[in-house]
């Protein structure tokens, strides 16, 4: 999935204002003009548009997955904050810079005016330079663009950089799903502390600040009423005990509960970091590879605790004919690796979802306005789409709750069901 | 106009859900009248249901964007 959204997020940056920039030498002008205008985008429309407003055509699918998705540069309103970027390729090694190194364009939602040592900044994202003939080092960089190739008769969307009056070609990468899923795996490695990265940690350190807090009045105060932050999340620790620990694991249920507790809080103060509008909108539960990190942990956590009676049902189901069980054994072995997956997608797809929601929404007043041709329009559907917004927003609150509740609670019902101590012999007597 | 027909998978996976998670809504709320001092219990299945069910809609969507 990662193929067609990362790239639809990337190509409305190959815009026509590109043409008016100066170009390094008049000889390649022309070469670059040509390049330039072979784009599909350039229907009579959007130039039309170009013509008086200097504007690309508006795309709400475009602006939607450019905004979900990670980045390079942190952009709080239209300020874009540079973020460190620690980049490996085989062949030449590690490189360690800062992303305002990139020369970051404000106008174009965060892309590189320069390429650093083969990376090229494009839409906040850092992408790497395929082309080996490409000079080490910091190069200025004329635009980016986004042509559809045809590989092996399926249109593929690469992503060009025009540098020296050339187009050199981006390696494709993906930005929700790491690469994982036809973004297709990088030659370089990306270790850089990405918006979502930064957005975690803030969150991290914020979480465990509040609990070790409360962990200590705890110990300092024993057995008295609760104070301060106690006060809130008591109820909610409380919540998960009672309602979901102990009926889904039972009696051992305490050595579970820091687990549930982390995933718990994690999840939830991500999902409700991820909803602050204009303040990054570090999507990071909305993002596959946190939520399959989760997920295997969950997996992880479950196989190892899994009794004899558990792999017993898995491997050879008591109490059904044999023919049966040959049936039953591989669906049940399919079935320890979909609940991982299920729980991965669930979190992503919610979350994402909402997030889309709401873009979309706010795109509305850009749609009816035409991208600032119709101004009239574009206040009325301001109107609307600021409601509609809200309205979701408010939604999505509930829906932030009710997915880490989700996940605790189908976490807890997966290590129950894998520690359960059975009882044939009193349930054969029936 | 350009499409893929698996847009029609993707919609039909949502009806699919749609069924499933709107009776179990409705059976648990039918259960919770007729026994409110059981919502506790009647919540947290209810929720773990619906929750199954939605994993096969997200299971349909993800191999929709797959075999694009």
């Amino acid at each position: 999935m990662g193929k067609t959204f990362a790239q639809e997020g990337y190509n409305s940056h190959s815009t026509p204002t590109e043409t008016s920039k100066p170009l390094s030498s008049p000889d390649q002008d022309t070469e670059n003009q040509s390049l330039i205008n072979d784009h599909s985008h350039n229907d009579s429309h959007s130039e039309q548009a170009h013509e008086t407003h200097s504007e690309h055509e508006f795309k709400a699918d475009e602006t939607a997955f450019h905004h979900i998705s990670d980045l390079n540069v942190y952009n709080i309103g239209p300020w874009n904050f540079p973020l460190p970027c620690i980049l490996y390729a085989k062949d030449q090694g590690w490189s360690i810079f800062s992303s305002s190194n990139f020369d970051i364009d404000d106008h174009h939602h965060g892309s590189g005016n320069k390429a650093v040592d083969r990376y090229a900044l494009n839409k906040g994202r850092v992408m790497r330079i395929i082309d080996s003939s490409f000079p080490m080092g910091e190069v200025s960089v004329e635009g980016f663009k986004l042509e559809e190739k045809e590989v092996e008769g399926k249109k593929k969307e690469t992503n060009f950089v025009i540098a020296n009056g050339q187009k050199y070609e981006l390696e494709k990468s993906s930005t929700i799903d790491g690469g994982l899923f036809g973004g297709g795996i990088t030659t370089f490695f990306d270790f850089s502390i990405t918006k979502n990265v930064f957005g975690m940690i803030l969150v991290i350190g914020l979480i465990s600040w509040l609990f070790l807090g409360m962990a200590r009045s705890y110990k300092r105060n024993p057995g008295s009423a609760p104070l301060g932050s106690q006060k809130l999340f008591e109820p909610i620790i409380l919540f998960i005990q009672d309602e979901v620990a102990k009926p889904f694991i039972g009696v051992k249920y305490e050595r579970y509960m820091p687990l549930l507790l982390s995933i718990f809080f994690f999840i939830l103060s991500l999902n409700l970091f991820g909803q602050i509008p204009f303040f990054g909108g570090a999507n990071v539960t909305g993002n596959l590879a946190v939520t399959l990190v989760l997920a295997v942990i969950v997996f992880i956590v479950v196989n190892l605790n899994g009794n004899k009676h558990y792999w017993e049902h898995i491997l050879w189901m008591p109490g059904i004919p044999a023919w049966v069980k040959t049936l039953i054994t591989p669906i049940e072995i399919l079935g320890i690796f979909i609940k991982p997956v299920t729980l991965t997608l669930r979190l992503f797809a919610n979350i994402i979802a909402g997030h889309i929601v709401i873009i979309i929404f706010i795109s509305l007043i850009f749609i009816f306005g035409k991208a600032g041709a119709e101004p009239g329009a574009a206040y009325g559907a301001s109107v609307a789409s600021v409601l509609l917004a809200l309205f979701i927003s408010s939604i999505e609150l509930l829906v932030a709750f009710i997915q880490a509740y989700v996940f605790t609670l189908l976490t807890a019902s997966y290590i129950g069901a894998a520690i359960e101590e059975h009882h044939h012999t009193e349930a054969d007597h029936h | 106009m350009t499409g893929s027909i698996v847009a029609i998978g993707m919609g039909l996976a949502a009806i699919g859900a749609g069924i499933g998670v709107g009776t179990i809504g409705g059976k648990a709320l039918e259960a919770i009248a007729r026994q409110p001092e059981a919502i506790g219990d009647i919540r947290a299945n209810m929720i773990l249901t619906a929750a199954l069910v939605e994993g096969v809609a997200l299971i349909a969507v993800l191999m929709a964007f797959l075999v694009k």
